[in-house]
This record gives C-alpha cells, structure tokens and sequence, in this order.
C-alpha cells in the first residue's frame, strides 16, 4: 500500500516536469558552488600538508633556535654527542637568476627515510647527491625555470613541490652563505633509551613537535575562509531556491495528502514518504551538483593557484584530484541542504488537521504577523552586526558581521519593498496605476524569496566590487610611490654586483640598494630590509604615520620602519623598541603600507643594516634615471656586463606584472560573483515561473474589463523591472555597508591592512546593466506565456460551462 | 437594436475531437431591456455571452453592437469594446484580489473613463457596501463579493450588462436579494442586461427568456 502511496506522491512531479527541473537545478546548483570551493579549498590544503611533509619534515620532530638565529653546529655536535639521533638542515631562499628557489639542505646519511623527500636506495644515489659539484632535486616545472641559470647538475623528481630544490647540506650553506649555521635539527622517530634530556644538552633550542600545521596552511587561513564565505552565500542563495520549489509542491499536494491520509495512509508514513521523497532528489540533484562542482572548481582551481602564489608564495598544482572527502561533504551539505529547506513544509504536514482544505501558494502568503516578525528578526540582526563591528574582534566575528548584515537586510527586504508599493499605490490617481501597485504587493510574498537571494548577490557584488576597486586604486597608487626606481637590476654574484657598485653612478642619477636578510622579530620570521639615504624614499615611500624626523632616524640606523601588518598583529606604537635579530634594538619610527604582502617586514637605514649582518646578499638595486633614458640605459647595461634581459627589469613592467596579479588575485573572486549572480537570476526566473501559473486568475477580470494581453504582458514586464530595480537600491547601502566591513574589519584581520574605502558608482551602472539582463532573462518566457495565452486559457477562469 | 447575433456558430477541440456548442444562434436584445439565458449545462449559455462580450469570437456568424460588427475586431478591438461598452458579472466573481473593495468598484468606470463619483456613491448605498470599502475580496462572503462585482459592473454604466450565473454561487435568499438589486439598478442606469441563469424562479423575474438547448435557441 505504501509502494502505491508514494507512487502517487511521485506522480505529482510528471505533471510538473518544469518544477522538477526547478527543484533538480537549485540543488544541483548550490551543492556545486558549494563542493567546487571546497575542492579547492581540499586541493590547496593538501598540497600545504604535502610540501610542508616534504620540504619541513613537519612529520618528524624538530629543534629550532629560541631566539630565532641560526643554529650554531657546535649545538649540533653536543647533540650528536649525547646520543641524539639528530640531522642538520640549511634552508633558505637563493636566486638563480631571477629565479628565487627555496633552497633545502639535507644530510643525507643522518636524515631519517621520512624526512629526505627522495628515495635513495643505493649508495650511487647519495653519492651523486653528496659528490662533486652536488645536486638540485627539484620538480620538472623548477627544472624548466633553473635551466641554463646554475651550474649545478639538476635532477628531476615528481615528489618535490615547485620553486624549491633539494641539496645536500654543503652545497646549501656554500650557495646560501652561512658559514655553517643550521636553520633547525630534525630528530630521528627512533632514539636510543637513557638519553639526557634536550633542555639540559641544548637549552637555547626549542622543540616542535610532529605534524603542526603548515606555515602555509595558517598563512593562507584567512584566503580559503573568505573563499568558503563566498561559497556559502551561494550555497545559501541555491536553498532559496530549494525552498521555494519545495514548498509550493507541498501545497499543490494538500488535497493528495489529506486523500491519502483518509484512505488509511498514517501522519508517519505520509511524513517518511515525503522526506524520503527529499532525500532522493537532493541525493540525485547532489551527484550533479557535486560533478558540476567538480567542472567548476578544475577552471577556477588555476586561478586560485596564481593567486595563492602571488599572495603567499604557495605552490598549489593547477589540476584537481578527485578527492573522496569533497565528494562526500558536497553530497552531506546536499542533503543537508535540501532537508533544512524542506524542513518548514514537512512541519506543517506534520501539523495539517486531517480535513484541512487545500489553501492554494498560502505557503507563499506571507501573513502581516510573519512579516512583522521576519522584519523584528532582520532589525536584530543587524543590530547584533553593528555590536559586533564595533565592539567584536577576530576575523570571525568580522564574518559573523558580514553574515547578520546580509541575513538582516535579506529579512527586511519584503517589509522595505511592501511598504515602498503601498506608498506608490496611495500616491497613484489611475486605476491601471493602482491596480499595478496593488497587484505588484500582491505578488510580493511569492517573489520575496528570490528578491532576498537577488539582494544578497547584489550586495555581495556592490560590497566586493567596491572592496576590489577601492583596493584597486589604493594599490596602483600605492606601486607608484613605492616603484619609484626606472630600472631593478640583479646581479648574477657578488663580484658583478661590486662591479655595477662603480659603474651604475656614472650613468643613473641615484642607485638604491635593494638588500635585506631574513630572520625572527618578535618571535615570527620575516625580512628586514635596508633603505639608502635618498630622497625618492623620502619623496615616494607611502608612510602611514611616523615621528617628525623618521627618515633622518632611520638614516642613522636608530629608527626602523615597520609594515602595517607587523604593527597591526603586534599593537606597535611608534617610538616602541624592538629587537631584530641578533639582538639589535631599535625604535619604530614610522608605519608604512605593505600591500599583498601577509608577512610582517622591517626597514632600517643601509649602512646600519650592513654594519650589522654584513654577509647579507648584495645583488639587487633599484636605478633612478630619467625615465626617457631607462630603455637606453637598460641596453648599455646589458651590453656593458652581458646581463640577460630577466636581470634588468623596467618599472612600467614590473607594475604591469604586480598589476596582472593583483587582477588575477581577485579572479576567483569575481567568479563566483558571477556566479552567485546567475544564480539569483536563476531563483527569480523560477519564481516567476512558478507564479505565472497561477496569474491567469488574477489578470484574467483586468482583461475581461478591456486591457489587452499585449498590454498585461508589458506590466509584467515593469512590474519585475521595478522590483528588481527597487531591490538593487537597497543592495546599494547594503554593498557599501558589506564593503566597509570588508575593508575595516575582514581585511585587517586577515591580511592586516587596513584599505580606504571609495566609492564607484561606475561600477554600479554596470552592475544594473547586467542585472537588467538577468532581469529580463528572467521574466522573458514567463512574459511571452502570457503574451501569447490563448484567451480560451483567460475564458476558462471564467466560464463554469459551455 | 442594442446587440444583435446572427447565425453564430463556435466549436472547440476536445480530447475526443472537436466539439460545436453553437450551431446558428439569432439573438436580439434592446437598450435597457434583461433577458434571461437559460438551457441546460453544455447548451453554450456561457460561450454565448462570452462571444456577445468579446472575450471570444465567433466560428462564424455575425455580432453587432450599436449596429457595428463586433464580432470582426481584433484584439485592440474588442479590448477597447468591453472597456467602453460592456459589463461583465461572473459566477465566481472574479474581482481583483490585490485591490480593495473600493478600488474594486471604480476600477472598470476609471478604465472606462466614465467615473462619477455620485453614482458610485449611490451604488454603494444601494448595495450596502458602505462598511466594506476597506476590505479586500479575500475579506469578504459570497454575497458580498457578488455585491461589489455588480457594483463594479454598474459603477462604469455600460450599456449592456453580461452576467453569467451571477447568483450561481449563493444561496435562495441572498440570489433573490442580489439579483433584484442588480435589475433595480440596470434599470436605473439605463442598461441592458443578458442574464446566464438555470434558475427558472430567477429567469421570471426578467422581461423575457431565452433557452437555449444543444446550441440552437428553441424558445
């Protein structure tokens, strides 16, 4: 009997074949945008945990210096000594070229077998890696890149992440230059029993332990939280979908669910019936979503890969794996989802009387309570936002901001737009007029959820666009103060970069030396750079604040600068002492923005910085030249010491380069914007479909009083122009509301800048341009159903016989 | 000659093929005068004053309204001739759910733009719809939402008047109350009325009857 009640039930969905796809579709479409962030996100994290395997050794144990120096190999011995079973590594970033390449220097007769990356079986192989010149294990795209720029032998191995290069411990200390000095000591999973402990061996080292989270998996937190954000506004616009078609069919279906509960058919099994009913079309829609998904994530996944690079240095491959996990969480979120939707519908059956009539779209009828209610709820809301963004902090409450503002506004939509209609229809004199407005409320409940979802997508594009553009303008600006050199030179040795020492002043107005070191400030690594006493620092350099003679502090080595992030994280007030490596302590002079760096970075004075870390690299220099004579100067250079052409690089290049990937930081970004668009436009288009089927009773007297179809058909057309239009007004002040959170509050907590805030109406023209499309996508075949309706459809409202 | 039909035919397609509800109907009506249509259910009443209202045209045969073809016009057309010169009244009374009683009411005379606001006043009096103006369709009984599609009808003064099964939906006593108050104010306002009624008790109380059986008027 069961088997026959749930055909029945079924049977509703083979006359409504449109609904089904309606339903099939927002499913498949949320659980797509969903699972193909998270794919990304999956990707990117296991290429974190694997190159942090591979290049950190974070599955083994390590010691680290406390106060952040390099290791001296004497603490190495005393180790050995007491029966550590303990190996040394040497890492650093080298050039080749212009090829920047993370170098790891292993030994590898001491490196446990986990910890070497690479497989060496036999003593030829660690041999070849020991011997002669040495050797450069490094992944065939590295090998691509260092071709012709090193003269030591390359091999190939598929196991090592990109721009990073295996070698063995002496060839690293010789290329890096560190006399010896160990970056951290790796700990062998065997050691023998009865050691002493390490506290009294070596007490200035610290232990970390096996498997902490990547470095790169921590950076890079903020970035796959800002995706998986976006991911669930699309995911939440999707279920708005889901909603709306589940819950007209419930309605349709009353009279089927009170025949089949008189026919003996119990509230349990009718209720089982309808969430098995559930489950099988989001798990059906859920496999779509989750391939499509799929699809989505392998096109965006190599956008996200550049910008993970150019925000981080991180290396994600550019093509996906199939990953069980995504797969499993894309169908859960699926029917998680697509039940959460259904759960309001399945209550009230639960709680329909036996005999309760068929009340048809009185889901849809939002009654004055619950929309008071709704709108009370969406006032908290956004009060629960504004507390939180003046008095939360962390980034995520700047995301719980982000979410009571949108769900808030959302909320309060259909109050905002009843209350607009109302005040129209008592401003109007013509009946057609009124009768428009009327009508329009009318209609409002019906639309309202696809309006909601259409306003998050607007706003999320206001919000985003603004942030990017603001961040846009800031950011080109901010590369002309700070590229304010006509040529960036980089020496391919020390002895050429003496060379070009004499040879550049005669030909260039100012040459600014470009030299840094790395090493732990306030117990986090960074770089720390040195800046020669030279007006164009003094003229172009974007400070955000400092002390009235910063420059001159800074020149006499007793100042520094610090970036905006470092002095954000750290709470740093000018004038604060702060001690760079090496013990060397020194007053915050002044703060300067750091765009798309997410580490911290210090300034200090040249001369000081050479006094004090003297072996530091001396390669790179800026050039000032008129900027007519960089192309000449750039050949004689060439020419005088034979540089290759990606040794000397041109500002207007370099900016061009910053530029592509700042644009391409935000790709992904703009995607799914689209994206969460199209989807919007996807929930009005059903909604106006769905509510086209039950026009007819309601157009039908209008054209019986003599208002032609052609004429109905043009007032829908305003009628849904209007509302989009008045729903794009309020996703005005919602996206700069959104924006300013993402700029004041998201930004800073993530990436530790602070941008300011602009504004582009520009844009927004734009943006109502191609709502407009979608707009009249939307309402484009529910309109031409009713331009063409046969007026024996408009006649059958009317007639009881023939 | 107010309206008058001539030789009307219509058929429409069925399931099973095409159906002929009209098989040559004559008709007349005078200014001012009601008729009543009667015949059983499937004798095309309906169909009839739909075509006579111009919300459907004729296979073939002729309508004239005033003495001018009616029946001929295109959609503009007949769109403009139930505007200005018809009135309808539905069984299910079909009033305008999103607009309240009293926009319902000068909706058709605004479009008609014959809209006299003493006249509206008095059709509310005389249909007691004084209390209700305020109350939208969903808000109110049967009764009362005929009482306001008449009101409607009447506030525009067409000069023919179609109501079909107009009382169809009420009970005994509240159909005699209606439909005296609807000749009463037919009269009044000068129009002519086609009354679609199975009610032979109702169908007496207008000037003359008309049945209609198997398309074809035989008394």
């Amino acid at each position: 009997m069961n088997r026959v009640a749930f055909a029945a039930l079924l049977s509703h969905w083979r006359h409504r074949p449109l609904q089904l796809a309606t339903l099939i579709l927002g499913i498949a479409l949320a659980t797509a945008l969903w699972s193909g962030v998270q794919a990304i996100n999956a990707e990117a994290r296991a290429s974190y945990t694997r190159a942090a395997s591979i290049l950190e050794q974070n599955g083994l144990a390590q010691l680290l210096a406390r106060d952040g120096n390099p290791i001296p190999i004497t603490v190495f011995a005393k180790l050995r000594r007491a029966g550590w079973n303990v190996s040394p590594v040497i890492e650093g970033d080298y050039r080749f070229g212009p090829a920047r390449i993370r170098l790891i220097g292993i030994d590898p007769l001491t490196m446990p077998t986990e910890g070497r990356a690479i497989a060496m079986s036999s003593s030829p192989d660690v041999v070849t890696f020991i011997g002669g010149q040495g050797l450069l294990v490094v992944s065939p795209a590295t090998a691509a890149r260092l071709k012709d720029l090193t003269s030591v032998p390359v091999k190939v191995s598929g196991d090592i992440p990109d721009d990073a290069a295996f070698t063995d411990i002496s060839v690293a200390d010789r290329l890096l230059e560190k006399g010896g000095a160990l970056s951290r000591i790796v700990i062998g999973p065997s050691q023998r029993p009865g050691l002493p402990a390490l506290a009294d061996v070596a007490p200035e080292l610290a232990l970390q332990s096996a498997g902490d989270r990547p470095d790169m998996a921590r950076l890079t937190d903020s970035f796959h939280l800002n995706l998986t954000a976006f991911g669930f506004l699309a995911f939440v616009v999707g279920l708005f979908i889901v909603y709306s078609a589940t819950g007209l069919s419930f309605e349709q279906r009353r009279a089927t669910f009170r025949t089949l509960r008189s026919v003996g058919i119990s509230l349990r099994s009718l209720t089982a019936m309808l969430i098995a009913e559930t489950l099988l079309f989001a798990f059906i829609a859920g496999l779509f979503g989750v391939v499509i998904g799929y699809f989505l994530a392998s096109a965006l996944l190599p956008g996200v890969a550049a910008t993970l690079s150019g925000l981080y240095g991180a290396s994600v491959p550019g093509s996906l794996s199939l990953r069980p996990e995504w797969w499993l969480a894309g169908m859960a979120m699926a029917l998680a989802g697509t039940m959460l939707s259904s759960v309001q519908s399945l209550w009230q059956v639960r709680h329909m009387p036996i005999l309760a009539a068929a009340q048809p779209r009185a889901w849809a009828r939002a009654s004055a309570m619950a929309l008071r209610l709704q709108s009370l709820l969406g006032v908290a809301l956004l009060m629960v936002a504004a507390a939180l963004a003046f008095g939360g902090s962390g980034l995520l409450s700047g995301f719980a901001v982000l979410g009571s503002l949108l769900l808030g506004a959302a909320l309060l939509l259909p109050a905002f737009l009843s209350g607009a209609l109302q005040l129209a229809e008592s401003r109007s004199r013509k009946a057609m007029t009124v009768w428009f407005w009327a009508d329009t409320r009318l209609q409002l409940p019906g639309l309202s959820l696809a309006l909601m979802a259409l306003l998050l997508a607007l706003a999320a594009n206001v919000g985003v666009g603004t942030m990017v553009s603001s961040f846009r303008l800031t950011f080109l600006g901010w590369l002309d103060q700070r590229l304010a050199a006509e040529l960036y030179i980089t020496a391919r040795s020390e002895a050429e970069a003496a060379r070009l020492r004499e040879w550049l002043p005669q030909h260039s107005n100012a040459v600014l030396p470009i030299w840094n070191t790395e090493g732990k400030v306030l117990g986090e690594q960074m770089q720390i750079f040195g800046v020669a006493d030279d007006r164009t620092y003094r003229d172009h350099w974007p400070l955000l604040m400092g002390t009235p003679d910063v420059w001159g502090q800074v020149e006499k080595g007793e100042g520094a600068l610090v970036n905006e992030q470092l002095w954000r994280s750290r709470h740093i007030r000018t004038g604060q002492t702060i001690t760079l490596p090496e013990g060397w302590a020194v007053k915050v002079a002044g703060v300067y923005s750091d765009y798309g760096n997410p580490k911290g970075q210090v300034i200090v004075g040249l001369d000081a910085l050479v006094r004090r870390y003297p072996t530091i690299a001396k390669l790179r220099y800026g050039i000032r030249v008129d900027p007519s004579a960089a192309p000449a100067l750039k050949r004689e250079i060439a020419e005088a010491f034979g540089l290759p052409d990606s040794n000397i690089i041109e500002q207007a290049s370099l900016k061009r380069r910053s530029q592509a990937v700042f644009e391409q930081t935000f790709a992904v970004t703009g995607a799914l914007n689209v994206l969460t668009l199209a989807v919007a436009g996807f929930a009005m288009f059903t909604s106006l479909l769905t509510l086209s089927g039950s026009r007819l009773p309601q157009l039908a007297p209008v054209w019986a009083m003599g208002v032609r179809r052609r004429d109905l058909a043009v007032l829908e057309v305003v009628r849904t122009l209007a509302l989009w239009l008045a729903t794009f007004l309020v996703a005005i002040p919602v996206g700069l509301a959104l924006a300013w959170v993402l700029l004041a509050i998201v930004n800073v907590e993530a990436f530790g800048w602070r941008l300011p805030m602009m504004i582009f109406p520009a844009d927004w023209l734009r943006l109502a341009a191609v709502a407009l499309l979608a707009a009249l996508a939307s309402v484009f075949i529910p309109v031409r159903r009713l331009a063409i309706v046969n007026p024996a459809d408009l006649l059958r409202v009317f007639a009881n016989e023939r | 000659m107010l309206l008058s039909l001539s030789k009307i035919t219509k058929s429409y397609q069925s399931a099973e093929g095409p159906v002929q509800v009209l098989k040559g109907v004559d008709l007349d009506l005078m200014p001012a005068e009601s008729v009543a249509l009667t015949g059983e259910s499937g004798s095309g009443k309906s169909t009839l004053l739909h075509l006579a209202g111009g919300l459907d045209r004729p296979d073939t045969g002729a309508i004239f309204m005033n003495g001018r073809d009616v029946g001929t016009l295109d959609d503009n057309g007949r769109a403009r001739y139930r505007r200005s010169e018809v009135g309808l009244v539905f069984q299910q009374f079909n009033l305008i759910p999103s607009l309240d009683v009293a926009a319902n009411i000068s909706f058709h005379a605004r479009l008609a733009d014959r809209f006299d606001l003493e006249w509206e006043r008095e059709l509310i009096d005389r249909l007691g719809l004084e209390p209700l103006l305020r109350r939208y369709p969903e808000q109110l009984s049967g009764g009362q939402q005929q009482r306001v599609a008449i009101g409607r009808t009447l506030a525009a003064r067409p000069p023919l008047v179609l109501a079909d099964e107009p009382t169809g939906n009420l009970d005994e006593t509240t159909a005699d109350a209606v439909l005296d108050l609807m000749l009463s104010l037919t009269q009044n306002a000068g129009c002519a009325l086609l009354l679609v009624t199975h009610s032979t008790r109702l169908a007496d109380k207008l000037d003359r009857k008309v049945l209609l059986r198997g398309g074809r008027i035989v008394a």
